[in-house]
């Protein structure tokens, strides 16, 4: 049990709740304004895998990075389009991104690598010790986050775009670009989540790599109340789960079956949405549009 | 007046899932070109491996029947108001309760066999919608977050038990699976030198029943009141909490009974792996348009693209692309959506140009 508790264990957690802060924080602005975005798992399926074809088509690991996010935009604007636009069901709008996202890159695997499973070896991101660059990127970017929601004009405007949706409009606020750009910068946030995944802590891309990711980062966002610093405690707490089940399979005599373990990051997840629900409930305006037609 | 009059309302909905599948077929089509591969010849292969001949139909049917109950489950929360997203993690709990029971050896005969397990099937999914049923009725816990997270809780707890249990359960470490089901338990075939097993009956039959239910119950009415307002539902004296919990209950029933087919008919053990039904069943449940009917002959469709998806191979295009028109398919259901409410659009936009103009 000494092995147990060692800097590996750290580094491994802060390894593991990285794409979740990445993917939270992109989820947290969605909803803050007023757009339900269970899309963020395909956002991210999307990132991941365009950042390694990315990096293969131009050889640069940058570039590749850069892809990835576009890409993971991309997505975002048909979630924009349908359930802004459009007035979609936005449940109904991110099921199909997500389906999208599953059945595209699964194509394209095959398009170019000719491999069901997975791509080819690319370069990955460079790395800071033992972990990539964009560990410290996600966690510097929890109060950048944190301080253009609540102290700039524009952080304030999008909150209202969520809480009343319609004071906003009467209010003279643009909520339809205010929206536009929420879930824009959540594709590019969740996109650079799964880049992350795929560039950042390997160098390939595997078939649906994100595995339920994007689903826990969006619990996060509920569980952290939708404020940045509650969302990277909420990943920070998945991290360790998840962190603690991989170090403890590798540690003999471990007393919890790890198989066991994996899946606490679902039970805590139920356990406290359903006690905090009553505290902490959502944008006002989550899903609804200003004017009904 | 003619009872076989079909209301436009109807049409039109007919009309539109119709639209939205071609163009999500189209948008395919453009995707396949850009790769490089004939269109005309994926889709003819497509259509080769669904239809032609005894055993493509048998494949189709043998595909349909967990979509078809998937679909329904998904109908059934719809209508009570609630996005069931936990169609995935209700069918393998069935498949794998199911796959236990059948593989247990009870010795029973097949007349009593057959029935228990699939009854064990469908309780093992009730159990599993129950849960998000009742925690939304209780705490208001978003039933797409709770059943999110009861899918992967299924998939690991699942995983666990059939890796690191086989000193109590009837399960297969080496194979990742619950050992074979005995021969008693299995659902008859109804085509021989085919795999079409019982199961496409048992789903239309449980569309037939949802239908009953629904449209002439008071239990149905009551589902369908509280889908459709909450509040009024309430006024009108129907009890919201457990309409819907007891809705999402019987909708991870049908989910399961989905999953009892696959273990009991079609794969003869339950293979602890997610087949990825629960999502498809969405676009089932969309494209029906949330009636059970309706989710029949979608069923039938999504069956065709998943028997018919690997012939496409010959004309050089992935199966995957079927997950991609499903994927489509759903965008433009919702697309249409617009359309149908372009009149009121159009009226608010003419009451507003008529404000001004007064305002002027």
């Amino acid at each position: 049990m000494e092995d147990f508790f060692t800097l590996d264990l750290l580094t491994r957690i802060l390894r593991v709740t990285t794409p979740l802060i990445f993917a939270a924080l992109g989820g947290l602005i969605c909803e803050r304004s007023g757009v339900i975005n269970i899309a963020l798992e395909g956002l991210m399926l999307i990132g991941a895998f365009f950042a390694v074809a990315g990096t293969y088509w131009t050889g640069n690991v940058f570039a590749g990075l850069l892809i990835g996010m576009a890409c993971a935009m991309v997505g975002a604007l048909i979630h924009a389009v349908w359930s802004i636009t459009f007035r979609g069901d936005q449940i109904v709008v991110g099921t199909a991104v997500n389906l999208i996202a599953l059945g595209l890159t699964a194509f394209l695997v095959k398009a170019i690598w000719g491999a069901a499973g997975g791509s080819d070896r690319v370069h990955s991101l460079p790395k800071v010790g033992s972990m990539s660059i964009l560990v410290p990127v996600a966690f510097a970017l929890v109060p950048v986050v944190a301080f253009i929601l609540f102290r700039t004009k524009q952080g304030l405007r999008l909150q209202a775009c969520g809480e009343h949706p319609q004071a906003a409009v009467s209010a003279g606020i643009d909520i339809t670009r205010y929206r536009y750009l929420a879930v824009l910068s959540s594709g590019l946030l969740a996109g650079l989540g799964g880049a992350y995944l795929s560039i950042g802590n390997l160098n390939y891309f595997t078939l649906d790599m994100t595995n339920g990711r994007g689903f826990i980062a969006l619990a996060a966002v509920i569980l952290g109340g939708w404020s940045p610093w509650g969302a990277l405690a909420a990943a920070l707490l998945f991290g360790a789960a998840e962190g603690v089940q991989v170090q403890g399979q590798s540690t003999p005599g471990f007393p919890i079956s790890s198989d066991l373990m994996v899946a606490m990051p679902y039970i805590v997840t139920l356990i406290a949405i359903t006690l905090f629900v009553k505290t902490r409930s959502g944008p006002a305006g989550l899903g609804t549009h200003a004017t009904t037609s | 007046m003619n009872r076989l009059q079909i209301k436009s309302s109807t049409l039109l909905s007919i009309g539109g899932s119709v639209a939205a599948v071609a163009v999500a077929l189209l948008l395919g089509a453009l995707v396949m070109s850009a790769s490089g591969a004939s269109p005309v010849e994926a889709y003819q292969a497509l259509w080769d491996g669904a239809f032609v001949g005894r055993r493509s139909i048998a494949e189709t049917l043998v595909y349909s029947a967990p979509l078809i109950l998937g679909g329904l489950a998904f109908a059934l929360s719809s209508r009570a108001g609630l996005f069931n997203i936990g169609i995935e993690g209700q069918l393998i709990t069935g498949g794998f309760v199911a796959g236990l029971v059948g593989a247990w050896d009870l010795g029973l005969p097949g007349s009593v066999y057959v029935p228990l397990a699939l009854a064990s099937g469908a309780l093992g999914g009730m159990v599993w919608g129950f849960i998000p049923g009742f925690l939304k009725a209780k705490t208001g816990a978003h039933e797409v977050i709770t059943t999110i997270m009861l899918n992967y809780l299924a998939m690991r707890g699942i995983t666990y038990l059939v890796l690191r249990r086989d000193d109590v359960l009837p399960v297969d470490p080496s194979f990742i699976a619950t050992q074979k089901v005995v021969d008693a338990a299995k659902l008859p075939i109804l085509l021989d030198r085919t795999r079409l097993h019982l199961g496409i009956i048992i789903a239309i039959v449980a569309a037939l029943v949802l239908w009953y239910v629904l449209f002439h119950t008071r239990f149905g009415y009551n589902v369908r009141a509280v889908g459709l307002s909450k509040g009024a539902s309430a006024y009108g004296g129907i009890k919201w909490g457990a309409t819907v919990t007891i809705a999402m209950a019987l909708a991870g029933g049908l989910a399961g009974l989905a999953g009892a087919g696959e273990s009991l008919g079609l794969h003869g053990r339950h293979w602890a792996t997610a087949p990825g039904y629960g999502f498809t069943a969405i676009a089932v449940g969309l494209v029906g348009r949330n009636h059970p009917l309706g989710v029949i002959f979608s069923g039938i469709l999504f069956g065709a693209l998943n028997a018919g998806g690997p012939s496409m191979q010959s004309a050089d295009v992935s199966k995957e692309i079927v997950q991609l028109i499903q994927g489509f398919i759903i965008l433009a259901i919702a697309a249409l959506e617009v359309v149908n409410r372009l009149p009121a659009i159009r009226s608010r936009l003419a009451r507003r140009s008529a404000a001004q103009k007064a305002g002027a």
